[in-house]
């Protein structure tokens, strides 16, 4: 009997821990800033989008979401390509090379983004690549492909060696092999580690902060932290950006839940 | 006569499958070099654009630069300076360990916690584990501004309720205090990424025999000795996962600390990853930044392997 008391206290504590908050942002987005902080949990006297308009005119918002979405998407889709054409590859290849690679890979798994920062910043200077979105598209594709590659490899490597052989001795390809067999069968893989890249790009501060200072150029997250210097502490603003900068997830997140979790946990090592 | 038709027929399958055995191993030669060359594109880019710059940034660790003009090698006074006069660093060192530590701890033992209480499929569970997974999809940033909000000393949701609660006392300046902002900093960490351990333990969970919990049952062993001998050890490679995935995860949580604090108030919250980007982009100096890094590379070589070693003691 204690264990089912303290089990429902617990698990309603952190649920109420997770919905309060979020109520807090979605109902502080259409109140006045002295609404939100005198009452910030009750609904909103008056159901408007005022802050979303005030928002659109006022800032770059409307930019920043283009640019999120443009430098999300080609990252995303760069990296799939090369990380399953690369992990196909290393699947394939049955020796010291093969193993080499795949470590030479991982081996950038442990080292956190904070740790090279100095080097990217001075290389992307060099070649110019400072405050364009390809810039940033090149970083991530470049820091997310080892996850990518580990995961999709650690796939490749469990499929059925007699498929490829088969198929081989019948006169396919290896570009045949990866386009006909491999790619059809990692596509659930293939799903998983495109919603990890989807997600982590997406919310990225980091590199944008290291590589973009036009605010024409800056995606949600780096924009984000602008406002919050631009409207002082105006809470209802923020949560406003806050919500338009979370809302494609969210909603995404709602459509496809299992596969986002199965997707985020393959990748919970990017943090 | 039948022998002879017989051995004939073995040595012609022998034969072909001789030189199947051939046909296989000159395609495998050819083949291998596709398979090679299919790797390339991903590599260039990886080692151009992310192996290169991680080692120069390892070169820098022995220059004097501000980033703008000539680098000057100065051999190891980074180093030097790095062990033995620099304060902060130590600061910042002993913060990263406090952060880590209890974000580790709580995140791991709540995530246990949560994953028992959610481990079987019913409907409320899975709507749970939803809902506890859902601040995992949010970025950085919009955590560190919900959670800079509800920490507001005066007018935040957290401080208004203690007080109309009659718990002024625990009113604390959760952010902008030296003591309190890095606990408070945990917490959202915890907050942030305890669904998705929940997630992993519950996958490690499942998979442990039925057949253990009926016995302990039959043994009249209560709900805490099944946990203490059966859930518990089962589940130790689990564990592990989950507490590297959190320390990793710990030390990189640079967009929640530098968007919620920067740092400060005096460098009481920084962790190496804020520190370095700030030493380099809000001091100008971005040799000693790259020093800096380097102990960040050995801090969680060391981490992980200490992690490592303790599992496999205990696993044997």
């Amino acid at each position: 009997m204690t264990y089912k008391i303290t089990r429902f206290l617990a698990l309603t504590f952190f649920a109420l821990l997770i919905i309060i908050p979020s109520l807090v942002v979605v109902f502080g987005s259409m109140k006045s800033d002295l609404e939100l902080l005198t009452n910030p949990l009750a609904l909103p006297t008056e159901w408007t989008l005022n802050n979303y308009r005030k928002l659109l005119d006022s800032s770059e918002i409307a930019l920043s979401f283009k640019n999120s979405v443009i430098v999300t998407t080609f990252s995303v889709v760069l990296t799939l390509f090369l990380a399953s054409l690369a992990s196909f590859g290393i699947s394939r290849v049955m020796n010291v090379t093969g193993r080499f690679l795949f470590v030479l890979f991982t081996a950038g798994l442990a080292i956190p983004a904070a740790t090279s920062i100095i080097g990217i910043y001075q290389l992307f200077v060099t070649l110019k690549l400072t405050n364009t979105i390809h810039g940033l598209v090149i970083i991530n594709v470049a820091s997310t492909l080892p996850i990518s590659i580990f995961i999709l490899t650690a796939f490749f490597r469990q499929l059925p060696q007699e498929i490829f052989e088969s198929a081989s001795m019948d006169g396919a390809k290896p570009l045949r092999l990866y386009r006909s067999i491999a790619l059809p069968l990692s596509i659930p893989s293939m799903g998983a580690v495109s919603i990890f890249l989807f997600v982590i790009t997406w919310n990225d501060l980091l590199y944008p902060l290291l590589l973009i200072t036009r605010s024409d150029l800056k995606t949600l997250p780096l924009a984000m932290l602008g406002f919050r210097g631009e409207y002082a502490i105006e809470f209802s603003m923020l949560f406003t950006a806050v919500m338009v900068a979370s809302l494609p997830m969210v909603i995404m997140y709602l459509l496809m839940q299992r596969a986002f979790i199965s997707g985020l946990t393959a990748g919970a090592v990017k943090g | 006569m039948e022998n002879k038709t017989e051995t004939g027929a073995l040595r012609g399958a022998s034969l072909r499958s001789e030189v199947r055995l051939k046909k296989k191993r000159r395609l495998a030669d050819v083949n291998n070099r596709t398979f090679l060359l299919m790797t390339t594109p991903a590599v260039l880019v990886y080692a151009v654009f992310f192996l290169y710059p991680t080692l120069t940034n390892f070169r820098y660790a022995f220059y004097q630069w501000d980033g703008f003009l000539d680098a000057e090698f100065i051999g190891l006074n980074n180093f030097v300076r790095a062990v033995t006069n620099d304060d902060v660093l130590i600061k910042v060192l002993g913060n990263n360990i406090e952060f880590s530590l209890l974000v580790v701890i709580f995140q791991t033992s709540l995530a246990l916690l949560f994953a028992v209480y959610l481990v079987k499929n019913t409907r409320a569970s899975l709507a749970l584990r939803t809902l506890y997974f859902f601040p995992t999809i949010l970025s950085s940033v919009s955590v560190a501004l919900i959670w800079q909000f509800l920490y507001s000393p005066n007018f935040g949701p957290i401080n208004t309720f203690l007080r109309s609660v009659g718990l002024d006392f625990l009113a604390l300046p959760w952010i902008g205090s030296e003591t309190i902002t890095l606990r408070a900093l945990a917490f959202t960490q915890v907050w942030f990424h305890t669904g998705q351990m929940v997630v992993i333990y519950i996958a490690g969970l499942q998979q442990i025999p039925k057949e253990l919990y009926e016995a302990a049952e039959v043994d009249g062993a209560s709900r805490w000795q099944q946990f203490k001998s059966v859930t518990w050890p089962m589940a130790l490679p689990t564990t592990a996962v989950v507490m590297a995935y959190t320390t990793i995860q710990s030390f990189r949580a640079f967009d929640l600390i530098f968007t919620m604090t920067s740092g400060g108030p005096n460098d009481s919250t920084s962790i190496l990853a804020t520190r370095i980007y700030l030493s380099a982009f809000n001091d100008l100096q971005f040799g000693y930044a790259a020093t800096q890094s380097i102990f960040l590379v050995i801090f969680i070589v060391v981490l992980t392997g200490l992690q490592r070693r303790v599992f496999r003691a205990k696993d044997q």
